[in-house]
């Protein structure tokens, strides 16, 4: 069995990551029926040694740096050279004990100074010392109205090293983990008759979690982001019919090394108390993942060009049920001309805890440029003022054209969405093939 | 008569339970109008051939299994053991910890010479319990990465080491909408290097397995599991001991006198005269037909239909290109059974169609940095191709 290593940055990193940690060993002792009480922070540490200790490693990564002072450039270069060696000792304790390390997850936000410049600064050392180990980073982007106004530098400067050191990257913004929140909220309040909400079914809900946390301010929204990694992971620690590693993630989502940005959507956001789920109920499913609704992105995938698309899927899905939805969604979505059934699929037999199934959807889709062409848009306003940036350029290493190659590499990432949508609506022709003399 | 069947990826090994399980559980079954001593000679011969016997009386499988990961090993181990029926050998396994992650590239040039040692070793342990070795029976899918790229490695060992045994490859062709993206590319690497090393190739295509479950058995939520099954019933009713032509009652050396979809070695054939390609085609045109009749009523069943000229190439006369197997024991309960394995055009659309989207993908050069990670390179591709368009041009001229 592979091991992964998750890697929490910053505080919304760390705020992730402990609710993943939870779920996690909901979701396992729910399968080894083992009573897991409430209990201690100390103690989960030793719990974690037990069943999981096959599967997740156990020491987790905690930056507790606070005071980058939402300053990409302190987190990198500052901290980053300060605390090098301490981490990459941590990381090797880390790989030591893994039986076969696969993977490391990096949880970190992009508009703050730990989780995106450390965050981003670790990349590269992981790359160094793991050549053989796969990067995923989940990196949650700002929206337009984030608070920190130096957001837009820190996210470039952050996207330029995801370009060059992740193997994969899912961009979440809170703006749809919100959203999400408000539609859960309006369902369980909604008072329809005779609908009630399974509480442990809320994709946003730490119910029957191991720590009883207190309740933090985002702990709904990062609920969300958990579930999407324990989904990710799921087949590569559960049995299926067709299994799918996380290697295979990579290999088949990614055609180009540096188109790697993933669009993720979950679903059910909840399950409702009624048990049957005849088929139709099945197929909404489908359909609801390439809802907007059920996106962890703002984009328009329906809209823009998908170059490859990938359905986990858990619980009692067989595939015929997966072949019958992927045909009938198929007409309304556009493929990239070689890629036509750019489709990778997984059936993995353990379904989420409080769901009798689910599924997660990534896809490879132009729709991501809108989002990194108001981050270049955003940027720009501030960088063609000058404003801030002293506080960049005051830290040792930084200069200006760090900058302006973190703008042409996101420009240049771009352009080549730009020319992938160009041949959107070109008919597909078949090209010529090889003639061999008989 | 040995076979040893290798079971490779998470295909091979679901299968591989499947058919083991359908040919033991035939094998116990009722023998129909055939006499006590046909079935007890039946029965035996389907022993030796799949299965090699345990002190305490439990069958076990002539089976090697090798996966890149050990969820699916583990799983196989324990549903045979389950059955009470039969069980795989104890130090019949090669498993790793992480898969291939469904990358031809890197199951054929990374765990391929990395574990090679090990698991011809685990196969010759098993070839050296057969009294008498017929050949191999190698079952993989073609869209991963283990099955697929460790499967081609393996095979072409097993043609260096044991070039004068028959090799037989059972290939899944996956399902025409995705199982997996690059499936296209793995399936033309993995076919124009089969090409080289195996005997004879059958084909089993997930789509029409699919079909067949739908529209036939009226299975309403298919799962793999019932895909397989079926599969595991085709290959077991082609399979089984059936009559030799001097009608006593032993098998044939190879199980297949002729085999599904052969790849000639080109300089075995006569010279090809130019056919236009508007010839007026009713029939998929044949190199080779076999018919396996079980059951009632073997004796007296009309067989003329296949030995219409038309249904063949011109330069083969249908005597030698028919041949019809029969045994009065019937197959797994059916009264009566046919099957039919063919070497005919029914290849060509399926392996168009693969080469024409592999070729598609490859002029854009997506994914190909993912292969040239592991050292297959743009000229093997090409070399792929070109393999395959002659293989296709081959059958367009029969």
């Amino acid at each position: 069995m592979t091991q992964s290593v998750v890697v929490q940055v910053g505080q919304c990193g760390n705020q992730i990551g402990c609710c993943f940690w939870d779920l996690a060993l909901r979701e396992h002792a729910a399968v080894n029926q083992a009573v897991l009480i409430d209990m201690e922070e100390g103690v989960v540490n030793e719990i974690l040694q037990g069943p999981l200790r096959d599967v997740f490693d156990t020491k987790q990564l905690i930056t507790d740096i606070s005071g980058s002072g939402n300053n990409w450039a302190v987190g990198h270069k500052v901290f980053g050279s300060l605390y090098q060696d301490q981490i990459l000792e941590k990381f090797r304790k880390s790989a030591e004990h893994c039986d076969c390390l696969q993977c490391f997850f990096i949880i970190h936000s992009m508009g703050g100074g730990t989780g995106s410049g450390l965050g981003t600064f670790l990349l590269k050392v992981l790359e160094d010392e793991f050549p053989e180990v796969y990067r995923f980073v989940t990196s949650i982007y700002p929206s337009g109205e984030d608070d920190v106004i130096t957001s837009p530098y820190n996210s470039i400067l952050a996207m330029k090293e995801l370009n060059e050191h992740a193997d994969c990257v899912l961009p979440i913004d809170n703006q749809s983990l919100f959203d999400i929140i408000s539609k859960i909220d309006l369902m369980v309040n909604s008072g329809k008759l005779g609908t009630t909400v399974k509480p442990k079914s809320l994709v946003t809900s730490s119910s029957g979690a191991l720590k009883k946390q207190h309740k933090k301010p985002f702990d709904a929204m990062n609920n969300i982001v958990a579930n999407l990694l324990l989904n990710l992971t799921s087949s590569a620690r559960f049995e299926g019919s067709l299994n799918m590693d996380l290697n295979e993630i990579s290999m088949n989502l990614v055609p180009f090394p540096q188109l790697h940005y993933l669009v993720s959507s979950l679903t059910p956001l909840y399950t409702l108390t009624d048990v049957n789920i005849p088929p139709r109920r099945l197929d909404q499913m489908f359909s609801d993942a390439f809802s907007k609704d059920h996106q962890l992105l703002r984009a328009d995938p329906k809209h823009s060009l998908y170059l490859a698309c990938a359905l986990m899927v858990r619980g009692n899905v067989q595939i015929s049920d997966l072949r019958r939805n992927i045909e009938r969604l198929k007409p309304s979505l556009q493929f990239v001309s070689w890629n036509q059934e750019g489709w990778k699929t997984s059936l993995c037999s353990v379904p989420p805890v409080g769901h009798s199934h689910s599924l997660l959807a990534l896809a490879n889709n132009t729709c991501v440029k809108p989002t990194f062409m108001e981050l270049k848009e955003r940027f720009m306003r501030l960088y063609k003022k000058k404003a801030h940036l002293h506080h960049y350029l005051q830290v040792e290493g930084m200069e200006e054209s760090c900058f302006t190659e973190a703008v042409s590499s996101l420009s240049a990432l771009i352009q080549e969405y730009d020319q992938l949508d160009a041949t959107k609506n070109m008919p597909v022709q078949d090209l010529p093939r090889l003639s061999i003399a008989m | 008569m040995s076979i040893v069947t290798v079971q490779l990826g998470q295909c091979g090994n679901q299968i591989g339970f499947e058919v083991f399980d359908a040919l033991l559980s035939d094998s116990h079954s009722s023998q129909g109008l055939c006499s006590m001593r046909e079935n007890e000679a039946y029965q035996a011969s389907c022993k030796e051939r799949f299965f090699s016997e345990e002190e305490n009386g439990v069958p076990i499988a002539r089976a090697v299994l090798v996966d890149m990961e050990p969820k699916v090993i583990n799983q196989t181990l324990s549903k045979a053991a389950q059955s009470g029926q039969w069980k795989y050998g104890q130090h019949a396994c090669f498993c790793q910890k992480q898969g291939s992650g469904n990358n031809w590239a890197y199951g054929y040039s990374v765990h391929g010479p990395r574990h090679e040692e090990s698991i011809m070793n685990i196969i010759r342990k098993e070839v050296e319990k057969c009294d008498s070795f017929s050949g191999f029976f190698i079952i993989m899918s073609m869209a991963g990465g283990t099955g697929s790229g460790l499967g081609a490695f393996v095979t072409q060992n097993l043609e260096d080491q044991y070039s004068n045994s028959l090799k037989m490859n059972q290939i899944i062709w996956p399902y025409g909408t995705g199982e997996v993206i690059v499936q296209n590319y793995n399936s033309i690497l993995t076919l124009s290097h089969l090409y080289r090393s195996s005997d004879a190739l059958l084909l089993h295509e997930n789509d029409a397995i699919h079909k067949i479950c739908a529209k036939l058995m009226n299975i309403k939520q298919i799962s793999f599991s019932d895909i397989n099954q079926v599969l595991a019933h085709q290959l077991g009713s082609v399979f089984q001991p059936t009559y030799s032509a001097e009608s006593s009652f032993h098998y044939r050396r190879n199980p297949l006198g002729i085999d599904r979809h052969v790849w000639p070695p080109l300089s075995g054939l006569p010279p090809l005269s130019k056919m236009s390609l508007n010839k007026d085609l009713h029939f998929n045109t044949s190199i080779a037909n076999l018919v396996i009749l079980r059951g009632k009523d073997v004796q007296s069943a009309d067989v003329e239909g296949f030995k219409d000229p038309a249904l063949y190439t011109s330069w083969l006369k249908p005597v030698n290109a028919f041949n019809v197997w029969k045994t009065q024991r019937a197959f797994s309960k059916y009264e009566k059974s046919a099957v039919l394995v063919s070497n005919s055009q029914f290849l060509v659309k399926p392996l168009d169609m693969i080469v024409g989207k592999a070729w598609n993908m490859f002029a854009s050069k997506a994914y190909i940095h993912q292969y040239t990670k592991f050292g297959i390179e743009e000229e093997d591709f090409l070399d792929s191709f070109t393999s395959l368009e002659q293989v296709v041009a081959s059958y367009c001229n029969l």
